[in-house]
């Protein structure tokens, strides 16, 4: 199987709220986003992030936007009063989650 | 078609005080009706600013109000832009009396200021109700404050009875924006899909630049022209609640779909339920279309009925956080740089928990428990690193453990591997946060005017 970097593919954006991130998942072509639903399930987005240790990942779908949205619950240390990384808001978590690698169409 | 225009001048506390200048410049070229917000509140900001208040009860407010206002007072009040914003932070009548007396240095007539409130608990009341709400979790010794996120409506009732100035504290960052729209189109407190647009505008423009091209580039993938001089935002509000994103004249940065995509889903959860005081927004039929070079439009945001609580944080003392770095560089930097995080680990391992960072290995993606970088350090080829700066952090209630932990750090100067340079450190107050729902009814709002002198 051949593999390409989601960051090919989509730009992303990272947003936070207490102990909760959000990152969302947009598709450069819209003709991509159907494969993008496939490969970034919420199960690869909770390994992805494992160490991060989410409670909870849920993925809303924007289809008119091109775009998905990623939750991850308690993925913050405690958030910006909390946690003790340097990002404490995990505003760099996005290109965690474009470094990824999937499938190749 | 009426439109209703809303610039962006700050997008948070310590923002750029030249961004709100060419907003305000190209609204009165514009000549419309209009507003300008100043967006200074993050979730934090207040508690930081309740701390100043309690060592000097006249401030508490936006430390920059006077440099974020100074360019702009006399521009707006002479072309009728409404000026709302946040900064009166924990302090709103304080920084009601900096603008009236900047507005008196400035020679201009004495602007008609108001001051909403109703968003700060504080008093016995205040103390049982949160006890009620949180139970064992509230700590009323540490108690710093509480703040509910009060809405756009006292805002637009304030502009409706002639305010040209309105301050506040902790209002939802999106009610900034739809007070003004609110008061101008005279919108009811149920025109849910007017509300839940203008609120998606006011979502919009809330940060600043980053729906300009802040926070998106990457160069040779997602370039942004003249970041330097990145323009800030302003919304076209219509009478449906659909906008128009655009930016200042004669300014650089960006708006495209991307940049308002990346922006509309910033700090959203549920894209079909965007619960702010006012109103909840849908925005999975929303469509974000280019109708020009640096014009956007969004459109087809849905509102529903707003619910009956409002959100409050409550801040608590939560100690003191320190933090110390020190760098290796050149042959075997990585492994001089963990030979000072064992140290550091055995002396003080006992005593605190404790996170590291191989700054150049592996920093921020990392977690609190060390996971990710013990991984890191096992992978041969980033081990290798030839420039790399240990960080180490920690939090505790006593502050001499702190005092400890960073006199630690810079005992590695002398005391630890080779080479070790460029020590810093830094200590602060921590703040502990929860934040519950309260009935609406529980907690309501007003405005005022500040008395002229």
């Amino acid at each position: 199987m051949t593999t390409i970097s989601l960051y090919e593919l989509a730009h992303a954006r990272t947003g936070d709220k207490g102990n909760c991130a959000n990152i969302s998942l947009i598709a450069y072509q819209p003709e991509d986003y159907e494969w993008l639903v496939e490969q970034v399930t919420v199960d690869r987005v909770a390994a992805q992030f494992a160490h991060r240790k989410p409670t909870k990942v849920v993925r809303y779908l924007l289809p008119k936007l091109g775009a998905m949205n990623f939750v991850l619950d308690g993925a913050l240390d405690g958030g910006v009063n909390d946690s003790l990384n340097l990002d404490m808001h995990g505003k760099a978590l996005s290109f965690h989650l474009l470094a990824m690698q999937i499938a190749s169409k | 078609m009426p439109i209703f225009a809303v610039g962006c001048g700050a997008g948070f506390s310590g923002d750029r005080t030249d961004a709100a200048a060419p907003v305000v410049q190209t609204l009165i070229e514009w000549g419309g009706p209009a507003a300008i917000i100043f967006e200074n509140l993050a979730e934090r900001t207040l508690a930081s600013h309740q701390l100043t208040k309690r060592i000097n009860s006249q401030l508490g407010y936006e430390p920059l109000l006077e440099l974020e206002l100074e360019p702009i007072l006399a521009d707006c009040l002479l072309n009728q832009i409404t000026i709302v914003g946040n900064f009166g932070a924990a302090n709103p009548e304080g920084a009601a009396k900096v603008i009236q007396a900047l507005a008196k240095r400035l020679g201009l007539p004495s602007p008609r200021i108001a001051i909403v409130v109703g968003d700060s608990l504080a008093g016995e009341a205040a103390n049982v109700l949160l006890h009620q709400h949180l139970g064992e979790q509230f700590d009323q010794v540490n108690f710093v404050c509480a703040n509910a996120y009060q809405g756009a409506r006292e805002i637009a009732d304030a502009i409706l009875a002639g305010a040209q100035i309105v301050v506040t504290g902790r209002v939802a960052d999106p009610s900034l924006t739809l007070g003004p729209a609110m008061a101008y189109f005279c919108w009811s407190n149920d025109n849910w899909n007017a509300l839940a647009g203008a609120t998606m505008a006011g979502h919009l423009l809330e940060c600043g630049a980053q729906v300009t091209g802040g926070y998106f580039a990457d160069p040779g993938l997602k370039d942004v022209p003249e970041i330097h001089n990145i323009g800030f935002p302003i919304a076209e509000i219509e009478f449906d609640g659909s906008c128009i994103i655009t930016k200042a004249n004669n300014t650089g940065g960006l708006v495209n779909a991307r940049t308002v995509k990346e922006q509309l889903l910033y700090e959203l959860h549920d894209p079909a339920a965007y619960i702010t005081p006012d109103v909840v927004a849908d925005i999975t039929s929303a469509t974000v279309t280019e109708i020009a070079p640096n014009r956007v439009r969004l459109s087809g945001v849905i509102g529903h009925p707003r619910t009956n609580t409002l959100k409050t944080n409550i801040f608590f003392d939560g100690g003191w956080f320190g933090e110390g770095e020190i760098s290796y560089a050149g042959p075997n930097a990585a492994g001089r740089a963990r030979l000072a995080m064992e140290i550091l680990q055995k002396r003080l391992g006992p005593i605190m928990k404790l996170r590291f960072d191989l700054i150049g290995l592996s920093s921020i993606f990392g977690d609190d428990d060390n996971a990710l970088l013990s991984s890191a350090i096992k992978n041969p080829v980033r081990s290798e690193a030839h420039d790399v700066r240990l960080r180490v952090a920690g939090q505790h209630q006593d502050l001499k453990i702190i005092d400890l932990l960073l006199r630690e750090v810079t005992a590695l100067w002398t005391g630890g591997p080779a080479g070790g340079g460029g020590v810093r450190i830094a200590k602060r107050q921590r703040l502990s946060t929860q934040s519950c729902l309260i009935e609406r009814k529980q907690l309501p709002a007003a405005f005022y005017f500040l008395p002229n002198e």
